[in-house]
């Protein structure tokens, strides 16, 4: 085997290996990239039912109703609001008033399916150590502050 | 063929670019785009004990621009910006109205008798009702009201004199010129 | 009086990096030994000085001294001292100060144990180390002070914040940081081997150990970051896949790379500008992690958005350590001589495999990880990529990387005999059929990606098991011949088994407790009883109860199986006052066949309360398999010290050792 040859066959194998991660990488992106959305923004660029997006925004006073571990909430943004519904143990920190992300998607009748939901964490401003920790927990995901 | 060896360089150089642009330019905490030149929301607040007088909707449209602070004695970063609040009270740079939020008012009083009042009024929102109707996300956070009473600008964390001088000084010299 | 110690020590640190930066780069130009040698002692003195700060900012939080902001902003009186104390580097400034002092720490270890280096490549190597502890150093005078004076002084500090109190979070970060300064140390080598434009296998032999231990701490350090996310969070998820997470995982895949491809140099001198180029990126990765998280620029929102000139420093500092590196490699490598030739089918093909394979992966992690800056910056879009990318890309790409794990280390050097290879692995590819056919008849209904990762498991156990047997020609001689083989066998062989067998439990953890994981979620009343997982879970009630510093609901469960006694539970659901917080204690009790988690949530008003139960079968396997591969890269590393102490012996040593010393006695 030639030099020239085995450079080859490292060179074919570096290449299939790179087009299969790109293939990965551009398959993967069409579903996995989770849009953020607040109610505001869901009016002007709407999400077709279905679609995996996040919501963002503030939980409504007084509107949640919590059935055992359904809980039927309305996060708004002040100026539209959008109805979720949840099935789980909500976060530590999801109160009224509070900032919300909820992840999940919009059925046809505009209800919000959420399948996760994150309350932001947001008593005080954090060192970043403790962001990290808390940004780990999921129990503060700051995309949602715009 | 020398040219494969630059090609990190380059792949790095195209990142740091991208980097240097998010880190100018593009702020995760921009002020909810709907409060902004907008009347500040309604309320009316009884004052930390001692701390006098309250505040309401009312008293933000005051002919000038004011500062309105949002702190709490259990808050860290507070203490941060305290000693430069307490500064401009002292050499009269602008009204800051205190918003306590979510807190007790023996420990509001006692954290005012500590490090001293930089506000000119106080109102205490105990259950931060009210930080809801302004879309508080955090203490510290400092809004800065037109002379007549609308929100102008929201600075999220601590302010610091770099941060004053750079958001809320050019809005003052702009309302006073 | 100590804050300002701390600060002045700071302060001739910094003037001794400079100087260690300088003098020994102009001393190895010009052959000035004198100036070479300076090196040494500026890393000794570097390192006392940065020790002084250290202790002097310990002092002021052991003694909660609170004319000190960061004390201040970081104790509390009432902590207890282990946390006063991991206060120290619990926060922005302190973590840096310990960086710089595990930089400082390492750059004296390579002075120290270096005597057998080159004069020029260590004062080289010293002068590098001397750089990066400058930028550092000035990053933390200059926009992070940890010894800035708050006046007056407040009567008590705010750092009670229950999250951090924890030994699982204490001890991460510290062990991430020597992981990430240990790959500063193979920086500076590969950085000081491209100005004196020559690699060799003696330059690989000095760099393995020193990524081998930063391999083995950045695997510890990750695994308590997930560890502590499992068990202090709530809800059972051990990795999210956040910016974070992969800031860490990121340097931790170059440097397993990086381990792999300094074999190749050593035994065979080939991959030199590939492994060159490994070390700048490992390192490099490290910084950039540290500014994603620090910077402000992504997901964060409060922690650096004040403070704007941290962000502007540490990017300047990037462009110039990894601009200025991969620039360095793009003019001199071309210049470095290739090595030995080999087949595709050996044990350098399988490892340059291995190389392409997890650089892929660290590529498509870095690219999710960055692709919400760039549409951001591009589009003006917000969007998180979560862990399906992650998932979808990580796992296909993980999974021919374990199939060749266990082909690899059969393989011989230069040319291999893949058929023979074949029929002797023949046993454990047997192995991971049949016992992916028994799951698939014992637990009808399993995914067949459990399926594939339980048989990967076996595969690659088994594997490294007969790659083991085969060497120490178990049951092919009398017993005795075996056990002096294995006596004789290098410690690093034994390693790298060991730490493939981790990789092995990893694998079985996750594949099992992700595939047989039962979950309840429900209101339950006192006195009802669950099954979940094959154990029965009775509800007992929940109390109030009150801590030193928080009043919490506690839930009482009691979990049996059978007749036996069982285990009682007792989940939290705490209210923090001061700051008003809200913490989830869920109640777990580990078993190496599955660990039992209970979560209390809010009561539903009437008597009942909402609770999540799991079973997660095997999940501790996670963890023990990263504490074996952890184990793995030490046993490796006992091996290497023992070589470079006497290099003498080192020829008999080694097992394959066709390329010539270059060590100095």
């Amino acid at each position: 085997m030639t030099r020239k040859k085995r450079r080859l066959y490292f060179v074919l194998a570096g290449m299939i290996v790179l087009s299969i991660a790109a293939a990965l990488v551009l398959m993967s992106f069409q579903d996995s990239l989770v849009f953020f959305r607040s109610p505001s923004d869901l009016v002007e660029k709407p999400i077709s039912p279905g679609r995996n997006f996040r919501l963002g925004g503030l939980v409504e006073e007084g509107s949640i109703d919590s059935q055992g571990v359904t809980h039927r909430f309305r996060v708004t943004d002040l100026n539209e609001t959008v109805p979720v519904t949840f099935d789980g143990l909500l976060p530590d920190l999801f109160r009224e008033g509070q900032g919300v992300v909820a992840e999940g998607s919009l059925t046809e009748e505009g209800l919000f399916v959420a399948t996760n939901v994150l309350a932001k964490h947001d008593e005080n401003y954090m060192p970043p150590e403790v962001a990290e920790a808390l940004k780990k927990s999921g129990q503060w995901k700051p995309e949602g502050s715009d | 063929m020398k040219l494969k060896f630059l090609v990190p360089v380059l792949t790095f150089a195209a990142i740091a670019v991208v980097l240097w642009y998010a880190l100018f330019n593009l702020n995760p905490t921009e002020i909810p785009s709907e409060l902004v030149s907008k009347p500040a929301p309604e309320f009316a607040l009884e004052p930390v004990p001692g701390y006098g007088p309250g505040l309401a909707q009312a008293d933000l449209a005051t002919g000038k621009v004011t500062l309105l602070n949002v702190f709490a004695s259990w808050c860290a970063a507070c203490m941060a910006e305290h000693p430069f609040f307490m500064e401009l009270k002292k050499q009269n740079v602008v009204e800051i109205y205190g918003l306590n939020y979510k807190d007790k008012p023996d420990a509001a009083a006692q954290w005012l008798d500590r490090h001293g009042n930089p506000y000119a009024r106080t109102g205490m929102d105990l259950k931060g009702r009210i930080g809801i109707d302004f879309g508080v996300y955090g203490v510290p956070e400092t809004f800065v009201i037109s002379a007549d009473g609308k929100i102008l600008d929201k600075i999220i964390g601590p302010v610091s004199k770099d941060m004053f001088d750079m958001r809320i000084r050019p809005l003052l010299n702009e309302a006073g010129s | 009086m100590v804050a300002e110690i701390g600060q002045f020590v700071l302060i001739l640190a910094l003037v001794t990096a400079c100087f260690q930066g300088a003098l020994p780069l102009i001393g190895a130009a010009r052959e000035n030994r004198p100036l070479m040698r300076f090196g040494d002692n500026a890393a000794f003195v570097q390192f006392a000085a940065i020790s002084g700060a250290f202790a002097c900012l310990t002092i002021g939080y052991v003694t909660s001294d609170f004319s000190i902001l960061n004390v201040v902003n970081n104790s509390h009186s009432l902590k207890p001292m282990l946390y006063k104390i991991s206060g120290v580097w619990g926060n922005h400034e302190g973590s840096l100060l310990l960086w710089s002092w595990i930089l400082a720490l390492f750059g004296m270890a390579v002075a120290f144990f270096g005597r057998n280096l080159p004069d020029s490549l260590k004062a080289r190597v010293l002068a590098i180390q001397g750089l990066i502890g400058v930028g550092f150093l000035m990053f933390i005078l200059f926009t992070s002070n940890p010894f800035e004076r708050i006046s007056p002084a407040p009567l008590d500090g705010n750092g009670l914040n229950p999250l951090l109190q924890d030994p699982g979070l204490a001890f991460h970060p510290p062990f991430l940081y020597l992981g990430y300064v240990g790959l500063s140390i193979t920086f500076s080598f590969a950085i000081a081997a491209l100005i004196e434009g020559r690699v060799d296998p003696a330059w690989a032999r000095w760099v393995r150990p020193w990524t081998l231990a930063a391999w083995g701490f950045l695997t510890i350090g990750i695994a308590l970051g997930s560890w502590w996310a499992y068990y202090e969070l709530g809800w059972g998820g051990w990795w999210f896949w956040d910016p974070v997470e992969n800031a860490s995982f990121m340097p931790w895949l170059a440097a397993t790379a990086l381990l792999h491809s300094a074999i190749v140099v050593e035994k065979r001198d080939a991959l030199k500008n590939w492994t060159i180029l490994l070390a700048i990126i490992a390192f490099s990765l490290s910084l950039l992690g540290t500014f994603l998280v620090r910077s402000g620029v992504l997901n964060s929102v409060h922690a650096f958005a004040s403070d704007p000139a941290r962000g502007v420093f540490i990017l300047i500092f990037l462009i110039f350590v990894i601009g200025g590196s991969l620039l360095l490699y793009g003019i001199r490598a071309p210049k470095m001589k290739g090595g030995g030739l080999f087949a595709p089918i050996s044990r350098e093909g399988s490892l340059v495999l291995n190389n392409l394979l997890l650089s892929t992966i660290t590529a498509t992690v870095l690219l999710g990880t960055l692709y919400p800056i760039f549409l951001d910056a591009f589009t003006g879009a917000k969007v998180s990529v979560g862990p399906p990318y992650f998932n979808a890309t990580f796992l296909p790409l993980a999974l021919p990387l374990v199939v060749a794990m266990a082909f690899g280390p059969f393989l011989a050097w230069k040319r291999g005999d893949l058929a023979g290879i074949v029929s002797r692995l023949k046993f454990a590819l047997f192995a991971a059929l049949a016992f992916s056919g028994f799951l698939w008849w014992w637990q009808t209904g399993t995914p067949v990606m459990a399926l594939l990762g339980m048989g990967l498991f076996a595969w690659l156990l088994v594997g490294s098991v007969l790659e083991w047997a085969e060497r120490i020609k178990l049951f092919r001689g009398p017993l005795a011949n075996s056990w002096k083989r294995m006596i004789q066998l290098p410690r690093s062989a034994h390693g790298m088994t060991v730490a493939h067998i981790g990789v092995a439990l990893v694998i079985l953890g996750i594949t099992a407790s992700e595939a047989w994981q039962s979950e309840h979620l429900g209101v339950m009343r006192p006195g009802e009883t669950v099954t979940v997982g094959g154990y029965d879970f009775r509800f007992d009630g929940a109390e109030a109860i009150t801590g030193p510093n928080y009043d919490a609901i506690q839930g009482t469960f009691l979990a049996y199986k059978g007749d036996n006694k069982g285990v009682y539970l007792y989940p939290e659901q705490r209210r923090y006052t001061d700051p008003p917080m809200e913490t989830t204690e869920a109640a777990i009790r580990p078993m190496l066949s599955a660990d039992l988690y209970t979560v209390i949530g809010e009561a539903d008003g009437d008597g009942g309360y909402a609770v999540r139960i799991y079973h997660k079968p095997f999940i501790s396997w996670i963890w023990i398999g990263a504490f074996v591969m952890f184990a793995g890269g030490a046993l490796s590393l006992s091996d290497r010290r023992l070589r470079l102490g006497a290099p003498g012996r080192a020829k008999r040593a080694s097992a394959v050792s066709s390329a010539p010393s270059e060590a100095k006695g």
